[in-house]
């Protein structure tokens, strides 16, 4: 569904990525995992057109969206729930979901969609006229990725979902990605430092150092890595 | 005490004139973050469409005024939304990604090439704009007198004011404007394309800018190619005072300052007039730089 060749992104003279190539699956669950600075959220957002690409290529079913403009990508198919959750904080909590449909006409498809991230987020119903940036950073995740989902897209960018949130609350949003994935079909792309949750539920990873891909394969054998167990998942 | 009330009347109808011409500033703000100082020769440019169009329009009306201003009005509205939209185009929009203060001289550099190019194309003399609102008044007693033009004024600013309130805050597009002038990157992971947000935003400051010349021009009739320098700065002024980026704010800021002048040239001295803005200027940036309703902008990490 997704398949990146050989992707090059340079900050000036710094490369963010250095020539990864990666594949996403209809209907998968695909993690990347790696420190801070490693070139995650870069990838993330050369996918949906918020950074340039020095070389390399972007398809997504068959179709070349390399260097597509951000909110032409969107209308292909492609969500992202930006790494720091960027919630509109002037906006209600409605109206947050309603941007996320922005490109949609059909009010009762938004109307039903909107039940449905209500149904998997009951919390954001509770605030749902409460501006953004009045919601604690866990609620403002559930936001993130239910404004995401009412463009009711073929694929979803999740960029780091457990960033700044407790334990508690980490576990319920994975738990809600997984139902993601099953009940809808959600094809899936998370990008991730708590490689402990992202490999749980991912089906299959790549781990990512200064750029480049290190190691990738089933979430089973990679989460038995002795590398990874040590880098990732701080067991000695 | 019929004076007091005789100078809010006739302050607050200026006042509501430099508030819709604040609230074109303080939206071009929101959005792109930095002053549009072109904003006041498009209210120029307004009044000359309008100076130009009204005897036109009058005689195809057959003389009606109900029926011929608000076709002046819109023609107006639209030829100074194609202007702003093309100077948004041509002279800001190539420089968006450069730093703020390089689209700033140009908005200066704009703003003179209007005032200049106005002088050549209607030339440097006054002209006299032609009634649009009929002479007389609603009110004449012994106390007060409010001449039809004060309420035509009010009533026409405060009901665009309105009209901009609901577009802003129940249309699609108006929260689309609100979530691009929080974050144009994330707005535009939603599928919002920020040109034409940012030309939309054009097209509703241009637009309340025409309003404003019509109505000011029909106050003071005498219009001339550098008209719009005061009457634009008063109007930032207002918008700072309000808290720049908060339309409520600016409508306030206006209605404070028109006030304001004509109680300092009512009361103390005319020559005064124009030195108050300024000096409001001065003391919301020495005391409350974010203004009356503004904000504090959290930088952004």
């Amino acid at each position: 569904m997704l398949e990146i060749v050989d992707l090059e992104v340079k900050y000036g003279a710094i490369a963010a990525l250095q020539g990864i190539s990666l594949s996403v699956k209809p209907g998968q669950i695909v993690t990347m995992i790696g420190a801070n600075g490693a070139g995650k959220s870069t990838l993330l957002r050369a996918v949906s057109g918020l950074v340039g690409i020095t070389s390399g290529k972007i398809l997504f079913d068959n179709a070349n969206i390399t260097n597509l403009p951000a909110h032409r990508i969107v209308g292909r198919g492609i969500s992202h729930a930006p790494e720091g959750r960027m919630i509109f904080a002037n906006l209600t909590v409605k109206e947050n979901l309603e941007m996320g449909a922005y490109l949609r006409d059909d009010k009762d498809g938004i109307a039903s969609d909107l039940e449905r991230v209500f149904s998997l987020f009951p919390r954001l119903k509770e605030r749902i006229h409460q501006s953004g940036g009045t919601l604690s950073g866990g609620e403002q995740q559930m936001l993130a990725v239910g404004r995401a989902l009412m463009a009711r897209p073929r694929m979803l960018l999740l960029d780091e979902p457990s960033l700044g949130i407790g334990p508690i609350l980490v576990k319920a949003i994975f738990s809600t990605i997984v139902e993601i994935n099953r009940e809808l079909g959600m094809t899936i792309l998370i990008v991730e430092q708590n490689a402990h949750q992202a490999l749980k539920i991912a089906h299959y990873g790549y781990v990512v150092e200064t750029g480049k891909i290190i190691l990738q394969g089933p979430c089973v054998e990679i989460a038995r890595n002795e590398l990874v167990r040590k880098a990732y998942l701080s067991e000695s | 005490m019929s004076e007091l009330l005789q100078q809010i009347v006739n302050g607050i109808s200026l006042g509501s004139i430099y508030a819709l011409i604040a609230l074109g500033y303080t939206m071009i703000y929101g959005i792109l973050r930095f002053i549009n100082f072109a904003h006041g020769d498009v209210f120029m440019v307004g009044a000359f469409i309008g100076y130009y169009l009204t005897p036109q329009i009058i005689t195809l009306a057959g003389g009606n005024l109900l029926v011929a201003a608000p076709i002046i009005l819109a023609v107006t509205m639209l030829g100074c939304s194609i202007l702003g939209v093309a100077i948004e185009k041509l002279a800001y929009r190539p420089l968006r990604s450069r730093p703020k203060l390089t689209v700033l001289i140009t908005a200066i550099g704009v703003s003179f090439l209007l005032e200049y190019g106005g002088q050549l194309v209607f030339g440097p003399d006054p002209k006299l704009f032609p009634t649009l609102i009929p002479s007389g008044s609603v009110v004449n007693t012994e106390y007060i007198i409010i001449g039809t033009n004060s309420i035509v004024v009010i009533v026409t600013a405060f009901a665009l004011m309105l009209l901009l309130r609901f577009i802003v805050f129940n249309t699609k597009m108006g929260t689309a404007m609100r979530a691009v002038s929080f974050d144009h990157r994330v707005a535009s992971l939603m599928g919002i394309n920020i040109d034409t947000i940012i030309s939309f935003t054009f097209i509703l400051g241009s637009s309340l800018a025409a309003a404003a010349a019509l109505l000011y021009a029909s106050i003071y009739p005498s219009i001339n190619p550098l008209m719009g320098i005061f009457p634009g700065l008063k109007a930032f002024v207002a918008a700072v005072l309000g808290g720049i980026g908060n339309l409520a704010g600016a409508a306030l800021g206006g209605l404070i300052l028109g006030v304001t002048e004509t109680f300092v040239s009512g009361y103390i001295s005319s020559s005064f007039r124009d030195a108050i803005a300024f000096s409001i200027l001065i003391l919301i940036l020495l005391f409350k730089p974010t203004g009356i309703l503004g904000r504090h902008e959290r930088e952004k990490v």
